[in-house]
């Protein structure tokens, strides 16, 4: 699935790193828990929380992930945004709960890998 | 060995928002050494599990990164309370983090079980009340 496909699903409004919209993404994940995010991630690409905090950016760039979508409504500040450039990570916030942003991207195909390493 | 690089970082444990960022910078420079992605991936994450632990529990300490041809060792050493079960803490879900930790995304009890999973090897060298030293290793090749 596109990253672009994800904004279109969720509705989402991108908030930087546009230029990686068309990269091609296999797996995702959803957590306010950084810590659970670190524990089963593998090769997920994006990370969908209601976290805000630049923990979030940091986990993801740990986790070589390419994309962030806040649910919702929640907005990162400016100095996180200015991190996920920084990381070439794209960044999006979507008004869509949890639940149902997980939900619409699982049902079209973008699967999760509950996978320990 | 005298080809071993050594990367140091002081942690500062006053502050939440910059922990990671010594994480951050050894991931960088594990890239510049051209080493494999997947190995870069466990130790950046074992030392950011760390790092966040240090800040949380220990108000921060120092992180020491060795860079050999046959591992990569990562020293992590705080005088902050100690761990009173080492046993205890090691099992997912255990954790002694308070509920404004929590909300900040930690604290789920997986940080040191996360750190193990990551490493080759993690030896936990604790003392209740003078500090803890973490020692991992993620051997290369």
């Amino acid at each position: 699935m596109k990253i672009s496909t994800i904004r279109d699903l969720l509705n989402a409004e991108v908030l930087c790193c546009e230029d990686g919209l068309e990269h091609d993404v296999y797996s995702a994940c959803g957590s306010d828990m950084m810590s659970d995010v670190l524990a089963y991630v593998k090769d997920q690409a994006v990370l969908l929380t209601g976290l805000v905090n630049p923990q979030v950016i940091r986990t993801a760039e740990m986790m070589d992930m390419v994309c962030i979508v806040f649910v919702r409504s929640k907005r990162p500040s400016e100095a996180m945004i200015s991190m996920a450039e920084d990381d070439g990570i794209v960044m999006m916030a979507s008004d869509m709960r949890m639940y149902d942003a997980c939900g619409t991207l699982y049902t079209h195909g973008l699967i999760g890998t509950a996978v320990h390493v | 060995m005298s080809d071993s690089l050594v990367f140091h970082f002081d942690v500062d444990g006053d502050n939440f928002t910059s922990a990671g960022q010594a994480s951050t910078q050894v991931k960088k420079n594990l890239r510049q050494l051209g080493l494999s992605p997947a190995i870069i991936r466990r130790v950046s994450i074992a030392m950011y599990e760390g790092e966040i632990n240090m800040v949380i529990h220990a108000n921060g300490g120092t992180a020491d990164v060795v860079v050999t041809e046959e591992y990569i060792e990562i020293i992590l050493a705080d005088t902050g309370p100690g761990i009173k079960n080492v046993e205890q803490a090691m099992q997912e879900g255990f954790s002694t983090a308070t509920d404004s930790i929590r909300s900040l995304g930690f604290g789920a009890g997986m940080g040191l079980p996360n750190m193990k999973r990551y490493t080759d090897s993690l030896d936990i060298d604790t003392v209740v009340g003078e500090g803890t030293t973490i020692t991992m290793r993620v051997n290369l090749g």
